[in-house]
């Protein structure tokens, strides 16, 4: 059974290649990869994300429920319409998924969790919700369209009303605002400034038109992956799952250890793991040489053998990056070897961040 | 459904073969085959002198997506690469039957050609991936 978003015509109309995405059908490209890419980073494309999952939880147990259920503290979040990055974790310490939660007030948050684990993480999420004055709710009504690029924002602030531009205005990175129908979130998927927008299904296909008549590029998959390792963001399943700890996934500055009396899942697991100091770490690998390192590909380094975890051509450096988990002891500077097409050859070790707002950063 | 021209040979592992008509011909990879590979990063290309015979591994297609090896379609002494592609490998996504095409072969035997698809035969083979 293979679900469809609410934008399925509009990418069949735009010659979308689609594709079979943990049982959505979603396009890969409407042509060029390169092209759309390209066009996030010096411009403004789009994506429909509407196959992600939305989960609202209200409830007067809300901010007490979430505090215990993700690695990061909700209790950060004062101001309305602030965003959150964190990773939810099971017993074991392994990342069950990686979300993004809104708040709203103490009794009214907005998390938004990953397509291909939507049955698993409700189920955790509900699960873990028993015995907490909640409610977990699920809002398929609502369709997904991502906005990127320098000129992502004004391209969209061309087809906004008077009341939608005033929620907007000024609104930083990682926040959000309620625009009439539109919940309109500065957040994202590419390293790019620009909006992720929640509109009712019934008129996403407008709104995606009136962005294509402002110059907005429809972009696919292909090119959300490129961006998103070029701006370091791990991918759910490649980067990290439930065998992997947050520590050994670039993920530790998500974890709030502060307040040492709040008892979130994994803390047990996670606090012992961090007292040895032996878990594996993901780092950046850059390949100047010809060639694309691709995600299972082995690496080794002398302290031992890690993982290509993401790999791709990065079309804004013109040569090949990859996230790879290695042993703790890779510093970055090394150079380490990586065995492609029966062949080692040597990658130099960075942080885990490409490209920003268009520009290289390493 | 893309484009089999029908004066090229083809083989099943989705090379075209144009027959020059003095002993040489001209190989790349289909228009099928780019779409599956998507946006092409990099063409490696063997060297001129090479001998190479059917079915050997000559070259490499690197997209996107996947890299993927390019067959000898025929047996024969390699005579001129496309150097275009070095700088611009996206002409095998952009016109995979022309500026697109990867080397050119120098025919050991020319009887070898009729051992390749027709493009009816190379629709029908790729109808059964």
């Amino acid at each position: 059974m293979t679900n469809k978003t609410v934008l399925h015509a509009k990418h069949l109309e735009a010659n979308a290649k689609m594709v079979d995405f943990y049982g959505w059908e979603m396009p890969i490209n409407y042509g060029s990869q390169i092209e759309e890419h390209n066009a996030v980073r010096t411009d403004a494309g789009m994506f429909d994300v509407s196959h992600m999952t939305i989960v609202d939880v209200k409830g007067s147990d809300a901010k007490a429920f979430l505090r215990r259920l993700v690695i990061n503290d909700v209790a950060k979040l004062e101001e309305a319409g602030k965003a959150l990055y964190t990773g939810m974790c099971n017993e074991e310490g392994g990342v069950i998924d990686d979300l993004i939660i809104y708040f709203f007030s103490s009794t009214d948050y907005r998390l938004v969790v990953n397509s291909a684990t939507r049955e698993k993480d409700l189920a955790w999420i509900n699960k873990q919700a028993q015995g907490f004055e909640v409610t977990v709710t699920e809002r398929p009504e609502f369709a997904m369209i991502a906005v990127q690029g320098p000129q992502a924002k004004a391209k969209v602030a061309t087809l906004l009303d008077a009341e939608q531009t005033a929620a907007v205005d000024g609104m930083k990175p990682f926040y959000s605002a309620q625009a009439g129908d539109l919940f309109i979130a500065t957040t994202g998927y590419t390293g790019e400034n620009g909006y992720e927008i929640a509109l009712p299904a019934e008129q996403a296909a407008d709104l995606w038109q009136q962005l294509l008549d402002a110059g907005v590029a429809p972009c696919g998959l292909g090119a959300r992956d490129t961006l998103r390792l070029e701006a370091g963001m791990n991918l759910y399943g490649l980067d990290m799952d439930e065998t992997v700890s947050p520590l050994a996934a670039n993920m530790a500055w998500t974890i709030a250890w502060d307040d040492e009396s709040r008892d979130f899942i994994g803390r047990e697991v996670l606090t012992a793991q961090r007292a040895a100091g032996d878990e594996q770490k993901l780092v950046g690998l850059v390949m100047e040489a010809k060639g694309v390192l691709r995600t299972g590909l082995k690496v080794i380094t002398e302290h031992g053998e890690g993982v290509i975890t993401s790999g791709t051509f990065s079309p804004t450096l013109g040569h090949s990056i990859a996230m790879a988990r290695v042993p703790r002891a890779v510093k970055l500077e090394d150079t380490v070897q990586v065995e492609m097409r029966k062949k080692h050859v040597e990658v130099k070790v960075i942080r885990p961040s490409f490209v920003r707002n268009g520009k290289k950063v390493f | 459904m893309s484009s089999i021209p029908s004066e090229l040979k083809y083989a099943t592992s989705h090379e075209w073969v144009r027959n020059e008509g003095d002993g040489t011909v001209t190989v790349g990879i289909t228009e099928h085959a780019q779409g599956l590979l998507g946006d092409m990063v990099f063409v490696e290309l063997p060297e001129v002198g090479d001998e190479v015979s059917t079915g050997d591994d000559v070259a490499v297609a690197e997209s996107v997506k996947a890299a993927s090896d390019i067959y000898a379609p025929v047996s024969g002494e390699i005579i001129e690469v496309n150097e275009d592609l070095e700088d611009s490998p996206e002409l095998v996504n952009s016109d995979a039957f022309g500026d697109g095409w990867m080397f050119k072969i120098k025919l050991d035997d020319a009887s070898e050609l009729d051992a390749l698809l027709d493009a009816e035969g190379y629709e029908n083979s790729i109808d059964e991936d």
